[in-house]
């Protein structure tokens, strides 16, 4: 030991430094390919200087299945069910950009009721979605129990997902045109029902982090982002409203029938990683206040357009007229066909703005139809926002930017 | 109007506006199903964005779309969309370009745009110059080819499969089980490029080949060899034909019991 204690003491030459002399090289680790934290297949190659992360490379793609290019070999309605695949934990949200852009190629008008249908379930898809994203960020930055309860009013979103298109998740349920089909008056007031009791369970499991000290350590200044950088960098949804811009485009840019309805844009103040989540417990809150408005406003009649040329007739109509028979026949093999042109359409989905730039060529199929992801923008932005950070950092950030990979990587 | 896609604010003397802007780099102006798309000089690319985003408020570059259109003498465009959210609008600025000319990268405007110049030059090989990380992105480490190009095959030229043998992923040469079935939706009175079996009368061009038939007992379709299996006569059909054939009655098969 004695030797050792001499050795500090005065050894402070280059051919043999002490230990505070010692030139310590950058240590590069891989976040992922597959770790719980990253919220999929992501793989960030990160510099780390000790425990600061000095440089982060992310490398996505692992999760490419080319959508854009089997939409283009597919009708516009067989290429629909793509869009649920893509972000998978909001699959209405995804679906509402691509339906609203053919609708913008045909011209179409869908019918009030199939409007407000639309916009009741992409509001309890963005409930269901930051369901996920809530609780997987607070368990990402340590606690387990808010996230075990959230999931269970998750469980009942995708329940009342399964009741109205039978499927829990990739439902299909919205078509260019209106929806596939009518729900059940039953489905309608449990919803109500539910509206009623969820936030309940939703406050106390928010009750838990929210000031939690804990979790303010590890998301407060974290990750600040300022208004302009948030432009420049292309964010957009909570991302971009955690940093103080009032954006949303259910308000500024309103599809279906969002202009009638009333509900508040939550925006940080600071623009830190505890904003991003506290714009998202907000969203839900002003969510579930849509939904009701819908439920309470919702007229009756069709829920999908009657132009035949596009929207295919129902069953019991195909047993009496000959024609529907005909109609569902070229609509389920042929397809219609969308005029020549091309549109973008974006809709504000549950992270963020979601578009699809839709190029048509007059046929039955898709010329090109490039999908703008959101997770895009904001992963690319995570080398400068997580530069100088603590590696446990990169979780919460990860967190907050809530990173789906099958719309990222398509 | 009758959709309800999003509504952004008026078109309105926009597109005059900022087409005199854009000045002597604008080649064409298309207004159609409410959005506005400028193409613009190549070279220029780069100028024209800087002054929509400082003097025109279009602060926010949401999307770059690389289109492939193959006939084209410069078969890419390039689609920059651009968001104001002062004014509430958006528009969308073209380029063309063929493999080799490359793009100004916008990347010192933007930084958002370095990822999604990067996804057009893996997907398309748009070149972008000016852009420092033109790394692949979407696409497998190693991958060759450009996937989204309209002379891509949709089911790329290789597969991968984990091998037990080798105790690794090994790549091979795609072999499908099936042909790609691609189908002809095109109804043959409304523009099929194909001529029609008795055109050819009419216009002089020679005939498609004879499609294959199956009327004789000995077209098989299954080769020559199997056809000259087929001609010979067969000694158990003839014998199975004297057999008779199993009486039936109005709803299939007599049965059993029926007949006591």
């Amino acid at each position: 030991m004695a030797d050792y204690l001499d050795e500090m003491d005065h050894l402070a030459d280059d051919a043999d430094p002490t230990v505070g002399d010692l030139e310590i090289q950058n240590f590069t680790i891989n976040f992922g390919p597959q770790h719980p934290a990253a919220h999929g297949v992501l793989r960030m190659v990160m510099e780390l200087d000790g425990e600061i992360v000095e440089r982060v490379d992310p490398h996505i793609g692992l999760l490419h299945r080319g959508t854009e290019k089997l939409i283009e070999h597919k009708t516009y309605l067989q290429a629909l069910p793509y869009f649920d695949r893509l972000d998978y934990c909001s699959p209405l949200a995804m679906e509402y950009s691509y339906v609203l852009a053919i609708e913008k190629l045909l011209d179409l008008e869908v019918p009030l009721r199939g409007q407000y249908l639309r916009v009741l379930f992409a509001e309890l898809t963005r409930i269901c979605n930051h369901m996920l994203n809530l609780g997987a960020h607070v368990m990402d930055v340590g606690a387990m129990t808010p996230n075990i309860w959230v999931f269970e009013i998750r469980e009942q979103c995708l329940e009342f997902f399964e009741r109205a298109s039978g499927a829990r998740m990739h439902s299909a349920w919205f078509r260019p045109g209106g929806v596939h089909q009518d729900v059940p008056l039953k489905l309608l007031t449990d919803i109500a029902d539910w509206l009623d009791e969820f936030p309940t369970l939703f406050e106390d499991a928010m009750s838990l982090v929210v000031g939690n000290r804990i979790f303010k350590q590890r998301n407060v200044n974290i990750a600040t982002v300022s208004k302009d950088d948030a432009v420049r960098w292309g964010f957009s949804g909570p991302v971009l409203r955690g940093s103080g811009v009032a954006w949303d485009l259910r308000k500024s840019q309103p599809y279906d029938v969002y202009d009638r309805m009333e509900f508040d844009v939550p925006v940080g103040t600071s623009g830190d990683c505890y904003d991003r989540f506290m714009v998202r417990v907000e969203e839900v809150r002003q969510s579930a206040r849509i939904m009701r408005q819908c439920l309470n406003e919702m007229p009756d009649g069709p829920v999908a357009s009657t132009d035949r040329k596009i929207v295919p007739p129902k069953r019991a109509e195909m047993k009496q007229s000959m024609e529907a028979l005909i109609h569902h026949f070229k609509l389920y093999t042929e397809g219609f066909h969308v005029p020549a042109g091309e549109v973008y359409v974006a809709t504000e989905s549950p992270k963020g703005e979601f578009g699809v730039y839709l190029v048509s060529d007059g046929t039955n199929k898709p010329y090109r139809c490039k999908i703008r992801p959101t997770a895009f923008s904001h992963l690319q932005a995570m080398d400068f926002m997580t530069k100088g950070h603590m590696l446990p950092d990169a979780t919460a950030i990860l967190g907050a930017i809530d990173i789906v990979f099958g719309e990222c990587d398509r | 109007m009758a959709h309800s896609a999003p509504a952004i604010s008026s078109n309105t003397g926009v597109a005059a506006k900022l087409g005199k802007a854009i000045g002597s780099a604008l080649l064409e102006t298309i207004e159609a199903y409410g959005e506005i798309s400028f193409t613009v000089e190549r070279s220029k690319l780069a100028t024209v964005l800087d002054k929509l985003r400082d003097k025109h408020e279009y602060q926010q570059l949401v999307e770059i779309a690389g289109v492939d259109y193959p006939d084209r003498p410069e078969r890419f465009e390039v689609c920059y969309h651009l968001l104001s959210l002062t004014r509430n609008h958006r528009i969308r600025v073209k380029v063309s370009t063929d493999e080799d000319m490359p793009v100004p990268s916008v990347t010192h405007i933007w930084e958002v745009a370095g990822w999604l110049e990067r996804e057009v030059f893996d997907m398309y090989g748009v070149l972008f110059d000016g852009n420092t990380d033109l790394r692949r992105i979407l696409t497998d480490y190693g991958f060759q080819g450009h996937p989204f190009r309209k002379d891509f095959p949709l089911t790329g030229y290789v597969e991968m499969r984990y091998s037990e043998e080798a105790k690794r992923v090994v790549y091979e040469p795609v072999k499908l089980a099936q042909d790609f079935r691609s189908f002809d939706f095109m109804s043959p009175w409304e523009g099929a490029d194909y001529i029609l079996p008795g055109d050819e009368k009419v216009g002089g061009v020679a005939p498609p080949p004879t499609p294959k038939t199956t009327e004789k007992k000995n077209d098989t379709g299954a080769g020559a060899k199997a056809d000259k299996k087929a001609a010979k006569p067969s000694k158990r059909k003839t014998a199975a034909a004297k057999k008779p054939a199993p009486k039936r009655t109005k709803s299939g098969t007599q049965k059993k019991g029926e007949g006591k």
